[in-house]
């Protein structure tokens, strides 16, 4: 139900916004230097191989972060050896638009940058058709990106809270909880109970708490961290593609090995449906079995990346309009949609271990006649 | 498009660093925390047993204290009613003792007193019979001591015997 109104005012906002911007973009158009809300939305959300602090271009500061290519062997070297490259110009042969990428300087000569994405120049300069480098490979990206950075932020402060409780605990044994513990507890306990134990059968939830404690905690910290909007916050760790489809591929893997014969009974013949339906029924249940863990995929990045899209449309009404009293409006509604990101944050990282639960119990469920 | 598609280098990097993370949380920091919160609530919970156990036999207890003492209660009533009875019962089996030794008292006093008295009149009667003897000798003796008196009492009891 708060789901639901959550979405529904998302939407509207987003309607809102939609509306003001485009009338507002169209009568800034006569200006020397377009804003582009998009562009710079979609960088901010997206990983990089820098971490930028402030400023604009070769004027601005970053931290720039080591990039690793498996190309031949490791290559190690700084990222600021791509950003602070060539820029070269190349036209796309379909469309004929301009296109800029950066080719690396020093160490990092053999390679270009274009979109945040890494191409080797063995084939020379890249050349680009509709959008897309055509002549050039990616060499597997294996370096310290923001998103990376971030996740050892989360994990440090992950590690930091917990052995700090879990020394707590060793030291005083079953005593009542104080300072940090008695802050975390609740969770840990809402998890093992209101997650783990209303879900999975009541025999064997003890054994995918530690999973759940640690899906939850992953995910809430780093959905949190992604709300803080300097270091070592701000980066869309929870609302990235790949790290969703590990957790929700982590779930997958939990729910298929705990699966008992009862699981797979269900799977390959559906109690109740006739054998003549199960060559259709078969495949239909083995797709579900994937798209269960689909949904927590996309729940949990299309949530956070809304969330970070909302609050950086919102800070751009300010810049579109090029006027500071638009402030009046847009700081209060990204000062509320944050408010409202904290409880996504929870909200989110609840849902993401509570259906994991839910996918493990009805894996572990016995047959009931 | 960029935006959907996931890359290689940070599914490495996650999966490695969620690998640990995992590892060390659920061997370290999981097991720990759990122990003790479990450890505590079920510490509570024998607690609140305890309690509850240790107030029902507190109940039982007063119960019994309270049936105790009625029984000492009692007890002490039948005791003392007992005690009233055979104090009652002694004096009266004394009294019946010293009654009926008072009559047998008086029985043999009467006895001895009769026969005190038969024995007297005996004597009395022993004595009154030779007193007799003795005053009838005398008067004989006076009544045979002359011719003339002798003659005059044959004649008297000549007398006496007509008059027969």
């Amino acid at each position: 139900m708060k789901n639901k109104i959550f979405y529904t005012f998302k939407s509207l906002l987003i309607s809102f916004l939609l509306i003001f911007s485009s009338f507002y973009v169209s009568a800034s158009d006569s200006s020397e230097e377009k804003f582009n809300v998009g562009e710079m939305i979609m960088h901010h959300i997206k990983d990089a191989h820098e971490w930028h602090l402030w400023g604009e271009g070769h004027s601005g500061t970053s931290i720039y972060l080591p990039v690793i290519v498996l190309n031949n062997g490791l290559q190690v070297f700084s990222s600021s050896n791509l950003y602070h490259g060539t820029e070269v110009e190349a036209v796309d042969i379909k469309s004929g638009k301009k296109i800029t990428y950066l080719k690396g300087e020093g160490s990092a000569s053999n390679y270009a940058l274009y979109h945040e994405k890494i191409y080797s120049l063995k084939n020379g300069d890249l050349q680009f058709e509709d959008g897309h480098v055509h002549n050039a490979v990616t060499p597997i990206d294996f370096s310290i990106t923001k998103n990376v950075l971030s996740l050892f932020f989360g994990s440090i402060i992950l590690l930091f809270i917990f052995i700090s409780i879990a020394r707590f605990y060793k030291k005083n044994g079953a005593v009542a909880p104080k300072g940090l513990a008695k802050f975390i507890e609740p969770l840990i306990i809402m998890v093992r109970d209101d997650i783990a134990k209303a879900n999975i059968n009541h025999h064997k939830y003890q054994k995918y708490v530690p999973y759940l404690l640690t899906i939850f905690f992953f995910i809430y910290i780093n959905n949190m961290l992604g709300l803080v909007p300097f270091l070592p916050g701000g980066a869309n760790l929870t609302g990235n593609i790949t790290v969703t489809l590990f957790l929700a591929f982590c779930t997958l893997l939990v729910t298929v090995f705990s699966g008992n014969r009862n699981y797979w009974g269900h799977i390959f013949s559906t109690p109740g449906v006739p054998y003549v339906l199960l060559p259709i029924m078969i495949p239909i249940e083995l797709v579900g079995i994937i798209t269960k863990p689909f949904a927590l995929m996309i729940r949990l990045f299309a949530n956070i990346t809304a969330g970070h899209i909302i609050i950086l449309a919102l800070i751009s009404i300010i810049f579109i309009n090029k006027n500071l009293a638009w402030g009046g409006l847009s700081v209060p509604m990204a000062l509320f949609i944050s408010v409202l990101e904290l409880l996504v944050a929870f909200l989110q990282a609840f849902l993401f271990s509570l259906l994991s639960a839910l996918f493990i119990g009805a894996a572990v469920e016995e047959a009931h006649h | 498009m960029d935006l959907i598609t996931p890359s290689i280098g940070l599914l490495f990097w996650t999966a490695l660093v969620f690998c640990i993370l995992l590892f060390i949380l659920a061997k370290f920091i999981w097991k720990p925390i759990l122990k003790a919160v479990n450890e505590r609530e079920q510490k509570i919970a024998d607690s609140l047993e305890l309690a509850e156990k240790t107030k029902a036999e507190m109940q039982s207890l007063q119960l019994q204290n309270e049936n105790l003492l009625k029984e000492a209660r009692a007890e002490r009533d039948k005791i003392v009613k007992d005690a009233h009875q055979i104090a009652s019962k002694m004096v009266d089996d004394a009294k019946s003792v010293a009654k009926s030794e008072s009559a047998k008292i008086i029985a043999t006093a009467h006895q001895a007193i009769e026969m005190e008295k038969t024995a007297a009149m005996q004597e009395l009667k022993d004595q009154v019979a030779v007193l007799s003897i003795q005053i009838a000798e005398k008067i004989i003796r006076q009544e045979l001591s002359s011719d003339e008196k002798q003659k005059t009492l044959a004649s008297k009891l000549a007398e006496d015997i007509n008059l027969n």
